[in-house]
């Protein structure tokens, strides 16, 4: 059985490994998390924002062409399709409407790609809340179309300037925002990471995923299982909301695609289970990739998403334990995939996402199987980047 | 038994200056210099900053200083390296501060080992949770006779003030506000209350406060509510682009405690 402990455990994996000035502030969300948001008028209300506003439940869609080549069946649950564009949402409507319980008056998060930064604001926007997003001074460059659209929705951006600049500094930054501020702020975390409970938090937000999956599953196939759920990982929320009520399904394989970047060992890469090594990151222990000394190191995706040195703990555990099987993906084939996807769906994704897709052509399975692959998110917030590749691909 | 911290607030409890520094800034072979001149110039704790990646409750000055340091090549070796002869030249209590995770990878009894071996005699790891430290770390520190330093802040409940309280070794690390280290000057009357709240608990292990002390002024006014206070960024930023640091050292030192 995989559960989390009462100390927010998954194995040896978890915790909260936080400052002082930050345990008020986690203690009240441990104490609470679960009773609030299993409250009958919270449930109410988040499905039915998650239906009417997000445009739940999403399709899960048989993709011929795609299944046709690889000589399986391939189903694409379409997050990419939920309002503002990935799956980043259905944790931001569950969290803001916590922090409202919570009396909270302010919103910070950190963004990568921007995929949660917009979805933040977006339910800030929504909700009437000031909202403060952390990215990184390298993202905002590289994702410079949701800066725009954060900016539209009333958020303010802060540039992270502090080391690499990238995802890893912007959550640093968005912590110590919340030490500075720990009376009216609620700290939207993004990923499964982080102290506890929001891995558990996030999970259950995102677990909406497999819950529909479930449902249509059955009624496409006749059982409620696929054998293989594929998904991304760079904290892991995707993955963890596609893979949560299969998690003790044993039958179910679970493919962990992580960023690759130039090559696992090439210097550039951010394949955190291959190279990542225990210990605490973002006040969770897990596995992260760091020097001998403890330093952080500096990861390497073509993806912002997935260019993050942890990884969440849950997937920690279930990469140690064997439950999931992990597999990188590098930028190049990355990249070849989402033509492909392009060229044969009609479905442009998200690079992070476009590394589970490439992920078929790495691992093995018999031509009877059904294959859920997360599309976690679409991909116009990547397309400067794909046009760079245009003559290529 | 006791140690030179514990030693030290058993003679003395008034206007204790504890002195922050980054190891290995501004140069990699600093160390000895600062400890060295910091104690000869009256400072009377010294601690020490095993610079960090990703040092959380740090503000961008100790974190710059951090980054600076490991570039320079400081490591927790180094670091024990250029402390093994320390206490033939100085008897200056001397504590380290550092992440949990520095502590994991280079192995919690090493580390403590070493800590004995160079003499040191006080621990603050912000990010080490109480309960792990008394479940798996404190008979370790007790049978080496290290201190450790947990930390209250403005929003600690007082039922956890009492377990910091009943923990702590050493002092109990003050954290004047809401705010990672660095950021604010000067003491408020919202403060003041709070620092009164906190004596009027009497409690059993001093209390040095510390953060957004940065001068002779807020050094006396933090003094009066405990026994001391503790200097960290002010000191860093003052030691940038120095060449000499002894010198910059004793200036420090004496612009806080000199009239």
């Amino acid at each position: 059985m995989i559960q989390l402990s009462e100390n927010g455990y998954y194995g040896s994996f978890g915790g909260a490994y936080i400052p002082e000035m930050l345990y008020p502030n986690v203690k009240e969300l441990q104490e609470n998390y679960l009773s609030m948001i299993y409250a009958d008028d919270f449930q109410r209300e988040f499905y039915y924002l998650l239906k009417d506003y997000v445009g739940r439940p999403t399709p899960l869609y048989l993709a011929e062409n795609l299944s046709a080549k690889h000589n399986v069946t391939i189903y694409l649950k379409r997050e990419d399709l939920c309002h503002t564009g990935a799956h980043k949402i259905n944790n931001t409507i569950g969290q803001i409407l916590l922090a409202k319980k919570l009396n909270k008056k302010r919103i910070i998060a950190e963004t990568g790609a921007g995929q949660h930064g917009v979805a933040t604001a977006t339910v800030c926007a929504r909700m009437g809340l000031e909202c403060i997003i952390y990215m990184g001074a390298v993202d905002i460059k590289r994702q410079a179309p949701n800066v725009a659209r954060m900016k539209m929705l009333g958020a303010t951006v802060i540039s992270a300037t502090s080391g690499s600049q990238t995802l890893k500094d912007a959550t640093n930054e968005a912590i110590r925002d919340w030490i500075n501020n720990p009376v009216d702020t609620h700290y939207i975390i993004g990923s499964v990471v982080g102290p506890h409970p929001y891995p558990d938090l996030v999970a259950r937000f995102q677990s909406v995923i497999s819950e529909e999956m479930k449902n249509q599953l059955l009624e496409a196939t006749g059982r409620e299982n696929p054998d293989l759920i594929i998904a991304c990982v760079g904290g892991g929320s995707n993955a963890a909301g596609a893979y949560y009520h299969y998690l003790n399904d044993l039958d179910v394989r679970l493919i962990a695609v992580e960023a690759a970047g130039e090559g696992v060992y090439s210097g550039k890469s951010a394949a955190t289970s291959i190279l990542g090594t225990e210990g605490i990151i973002h006040g969770s222990r897990t596995l992260l990739m760091q020097t001998t000394d403890g330093q952080i190191v500096e990861p390497h995706s073509i993806s912002a998403g997935l260019d993050y040195p942890g990884i969440g703990p849950l997937h920690a555990h279930l990469i140690t334990t064997g439950r999931a099987e992990a597999v990188s993906v590098t930028d190049e084939n990355a990249l070849k995939a989402a033509f492909e996807l392009s060229r044969i769906e009609g479905i442009i994704p998200a690079l992070e996402t476009a590394h589970a897709i490439h992920a078929l052509e790495d691992i093995s399975f018999k031509s009877s199987d059904v294959i859920v692959i997360n599309l976690s998110g679409r991909g116009d917030k990547d397309l400067n980047t794909y046009m760079e590749y245009l003559d290529k691909y | 038994m006791l140690n030179r911290l514990t030693k030290l607030f058993e003679n003395n409890r008034e206007n204790l200056l504890t002195v922050y520094f980054t190891a290995g800034y501004p140069k990699l072979d600093d160390t000895e210099t600062i400890i060295c001149s910091l104690a000869e110039s009256g400072a009377n704790i010294i601690e020490i900053g095993i610079p960090y990646s990703d040092p959380l409750a740090d503000g961008p000055v100790i974190q710059e200083s951090g980054m600076a340091a490991i570039d320079n090549g400081m490591t927790l070796q180094v670091l024990f390296n250029q402390l093994t002869d320390i206490r033939t030249k100085t008897q200056v209590p001397l504590i380290l501060m550092g992440y949990f995770n520095q502590l994991l990878q280079y192995g919690v009894d090493k580390f403590l080992d070493e800590c004995v071996k160079t003499g040191i005699d006080g621990l603050i790891i912000p990010d080490l949770p109480l309960m792990e430290y008394e479940q798996f770390y404190k008979d370790k520190l007790t049978q080496r006779n290290i201190s450790i330093s947990f930390l209250i802040t403005p929003q600690t409940e007082e039922s956890r003030i009492h377990k910091v309280d009943a923990l702590s070794t050493g002092f109990i690390y003050v954290v004047s506000d809401s705010s990672i280290t660095g950021m604010k000057t000067g003491i408020s009357n919202q403060q003041i209350s709070y620092f009164e709240r906190i004596k009027s608990l009497q409690l059993r292990t001093p209390q040095l406060i510390g953060f957004g002390i940065s001068d002779r002024e807020s050094y006396l006014t933090a003094s009066k509510y405990a026994n001391g206070a503790i200097i960290g960024s002010a000191f860093i930023k003052h030691l940038k682009d120095k060449n000499e640091v002894d010198n910059a050292t004793a200036d420090f030192i004496n612009l806080i405690l000199k009239p």
